[in-house]
């Protein structure tokens, strides 16, 4: 067996599992990966990418809107709504939590509050954005190596290969 | 489309049917990319087949470009272009699909709406996929309680549907399918019946109430009478070969539920309406809903006994969506209606009938995603919000449609206003071109509402929502014409549980906003909530009387609709507001009661010949939706039907159930 190839993948788990345990992605992101399958090998990063897109565009949606005169609040909100619903679906944890935050502020139509969540929001988004793309380019290198991704069934314990 | 055998692989065969719920069509809605695809994937693995779309107007018309071509749908609650209530509410009532709402936001209050709109299942983002694996189950039960219901209604009418019973039988061997398969035969069986008489080809179980169809139909009431309209009748005077009487009754209910929808819908603004609203869909839940808008209504025209509206509020507000709370507002809802006959304008009272009807329509309404005619009324579900449209089942369908129109979910549509009391407003409804009855129900809806009350007005309103044809059908006629043209403002019953047969030729196409679903609003008003209802002539209405010569059919439609008359009846402005707003959808705000299916294009001749002859009789606005019920409510007593089904129907939803609801709960 290629020791190249199992150390790999040890460190794609390791790289998985840290992930999860620091609550960068949740339970949610597990299911994406059981979504993947032949038919859809490409799936997870397919969805994953959609998420940033879109969420990059939310986001100076959001930049944009307070930093109107007359904030609408309602339009914030709905940004916000529609970030957080799909970062949830995509298992961006401590997005999710960031946009949850932002909703409130923005109920209670405190400017300054949705400003400060909205740097958090961005951050975390890069976060997660950035280590998934290593987590990605991980998993490339193993499939490109022969090997398979494994689905982090049980987070967060990564299964490590026998060697 | 395929037809309802189509559906797919499970039906038929046996072998088939073991792969349910394999293959089920479902339609996908959601803004979000990211989700979209994510569910896209999901239902996949689930092996459903599955079609997604990030609008709800594209959905909406892909749905309606493909009526049976989807057995249920799921969509987004934020969504920017059209509101996931609204589009619940325009499914429920045009094609009286079962709809699942999906959001990020769990707070009870949207949940709750979720509820009150008709929504058969609410679920929380992140979406897993063991949640989606058991989404099949909401098409069986809905296609039980529709099956359920035909038999209850039917069982009176005569002996047409035993035999198509026979028939259907045949079909499904295998066991399993066992309810959802009889469920399916039942509405098979119901659609050959209809079918025959027009698009026979198409072989599709249902019939479809064309534009033409509705408007016969809907002549054909209003010529009755409202309180007078029984099947038999209706189909001696519409005299169209293949039409059975089952047909015809069905379609009366529907019809009924979509007036009463209207009559309701106001209401819906009112904020009470919605959560009656959404019962239609629920069907029974409607009718506990329509109680609580209705009693409201009716209380408000002063014709609602205190106790009974009393007993309605409790149940319909407490249930608003619950169906289960339609049990004593169905009581209550046929009392209400009897007194609602004056406000009925339709002429006669028929509040009573209503009433009776009511309950069943309301059931129906309830039970419009669950009905299995794709006619059905048009999910409602759409929200009373989108009632807008008016509840009142625009079942102008007098004018026959023949088209397709929404298969009997046009009930709603029809809702011909049939308070044709003497305006004789084309009966646009009719011309609603079956399809679009009720753009989203919401015509029905506000039909329904707007019915009751404005009944008098002619329910010209057909709240012909036109469905598809983007007909804009200003059935606002409702002023004029009452009866025949029912003005479909209102659209009918959005809820999708509600009007769904009228729907089709109601829905009227609002263009989205503006809905000058007013116009029938107007005309609801006078139609006074009751006579809408009645106006579902389909649905023995004949129940003049409390007695509810409801000659079984329709019983609850009558009773639906009786919800819808209610509190359209009262609401009457408050209707037409609602109405109005969903009407405006639907309608395609053409502000005026110009039923004449101008976009229907279908001749409103037609719904015009028969001016009105709707006599509103207190139709009550039995919000077609209620015809969802058993399209032949043969029974005696609407009530006791009502009530009967009321216990019957605990399952369904059980989210409709009455959970001891805040009755100011209503939350829309």
């Amino acid at each position: 067996m290629d020791v190249g190839l199992m150390q790999m993948q040890r460190r794609l788990a390791e790289y998985t599992s840290a992930l999860f345990k620091e609550g960068i992605l949740d339970s949610q992101y597990v299911q994406l990966q059981e979504l993947q399958d032949e038919s859809n090998p490409d799936f997870v990063v397919e969805v994953v990418s959609l998420f940033f897109t879109d969420s990059e565009k939310l986001l100076n949606d959001l930049s944009r809107d307070l930093a109107q005169q007359n904030v609408d609040f309602k339009r914030v909100d709905a940004h916000v709504h529609q970030l957080k619903g799909s970062s949830s679906s995509i298992g961006a944890e401590r997005v999710k939590n960031a946009c949850i935050v932002f909703r409130n502020f923005c109920q209670e139509k405190n400017i300054p509050g949705c400003l400060r969540c909205l740097q958090q929001i961005k951050q975390e988004f890069l976060l997660v954005k950035s280590k998934l793309e290593t987590l990605f380019k991980l998993e490339q290198q193993v499939v490109a190596a022969g090997g398979s991704i494994p689905t982090s069934g049980s987070l967060p314990t990564v299964q490590q290969p026998i060697l | 489309m395929s037809t309802l055998t189509s559906s797919c692989s499970w039906k038929a065969g046996d072998g088939v049917s073991d792969q349910f719920p394999a293959g089920l069509r479902v339609l996908v809605v959601d803004d979000d990319p990211t989700c979209l695809r994510i569910l896209e994937k999901m239902l996949k693995t689930c092996q459903y087949q599955v079609t997604t779309c990030s609008r709800s107007d594209v959905a909406l018309s892909t749905l309606r470009d493909n009526k049976n071509g989807f057995d249920i749908v799921l969509s987004d609650v934020h969504m920017p272009d059209m509101d996931g209530f609204k589009l619940l509410e325009h499914i429920g009532l045009e094609m009286d699909l079962p709809v699942i709402m999906m959001s990020a936001d769990d707070g009870k209050q949207v949940v709750m709406k979720g509820v009150t709109h008709g929504a058969c299942d609410y679920l929380i983002k992140p979406i897993r996929i063991e949640a989606l694996k058991n989404i099949w189950q909401h098409v069986v039960r809905k296609r039980k309680n529709e099956w359920k219901e035909l038999e209850q209604c039917g069982s009176v009418e005569d002996g047409d549907r035993p035999q198509k019973h026979l028939e259907d039988v045949d079909y499904s061997s295998t066991a399993n399918e066992g309810s959802w398969k009889s469920g399916k035969r039942r509405k098979e069986e119901e659609d050959d019946a209809e079918e025959r008489d027009d698009s026979s080809t198409l072989k599709k179980p249902r019939v479809v109430w064309s534009v033409e169809l509705h408007q016969q139909f809907v002549s054909a009431v209003n010529q009755l009478g409202i309180d007078k309209a029984v099947p038999k009748k209706i189909l001696e005077l519409m005299n169209v070969p293949g039409l059975t009487r089952e047909n015809v009754a069905s379609h009366l209910q529907k019809y009924r539920l979509y007036l009463r929808r209207l009559s309701g819908v106001p209401q819906h603004q009112a904020g009470v309406n919605s959560s009656f609203i959404g019962t239609q869909d629920a069907g029974f839940g409607a009718i506990s809903s329509l109680n609580g808008y209705e009693i409201q209504a009716l209380a408000a025209t002063g014709q609602l006994a205190p106790q009974s509206l009393a007993t309605l509020q409790a149940a319909g507000l407490g249930r608003s969506a619950g169906k289960s709370g339609i049990s004593i507002p169905m009581l209550d809802q046929r009392n209400l209606f009897s007194f609602d006959n004056p406000k009925l304008r339709f002429g006669e009272g028929q509040s009573q009938q209503n009433l009776g009807t009511n309950s069943k329509q309301a059931n129906l309404l309830h039970g419009i995603p669950t009905t299995m005619e794709p006619k059905q009324l048009v999910n409602l579900q759409q929200s009373a919000q989108s009632f807008g449209s008016m509840s009142m089942p625009v079942h102008t369908h007098g004018a026959q449609s023949s088209s397709l129109l929404m298969p009997m979910g046009q009930p709603q549509a029809r809702r011909h206003v049939i308070s044709e009391s003497g305006s004789s407003r084309p009966p646009v409804l009719q011309a609603n071109m079956g399809q679009s009855i009720m753009s989203t129900g919401l015509v029905g809806q506000a039909l329904g509402r707007s019915g009751t009350a404005e009944n008098g007005r002619g329910l010209g309103h057909n709240t012909i929502l036109q469905t598809s044809s983007a007909m804009n059908f200003p059935m606002n006629q409702v002023s004029d014409a009452p009866v025949s043209s029912f003005p479909i403002q209102s659209t009918f019953p959005t809820s999708k549980g509600g009007y769904p047969e009228d729907v089709n030729s109601s829905i009227i196409k609002g263009p989205g906003g503006g809905m000058p679903s007013y116009d029938i609003l107007h005309d609801l008003q006078q139609i006074r909530s009751n006579d809408w209802e009645f106006q579902n002539v389909g649905v023995t209405f004949d129940t003049s009387q409390p007695g509810n010569s409801v000659q079984g059919n329709i019983d609850t439609s009558g009773l639906l609709l009786v919800h819808q008359g209610l509190s359209s009846g009262q609401s009457s402005n408050g209707h037409n507001r609602n109405i109005s707003a969903a009407g405006k959808s639907l309608l395609s705000a053409d502000g005026n009661r110009q039923v004449t299916t101008p976009n229907v294009g279908q001749p409103p001749t037609s719904l015009v010949d028969n001016p009105v002859q709707i006599k509103t009789e207190g139709f009550p606005d039995m919000s077609y939706q209620a015809v969802l019920y058993p399209e032949h409510y043969s029974q005696e007593d609407i009530m006791s039907a009502f009530l009967k089904q009321q216990q019957g129907i605990g399952p369904p939803d059980s989210e409709f159930e009455f959970d001891g609801f805040s009755v100011n709960n209503i939350p829309v």
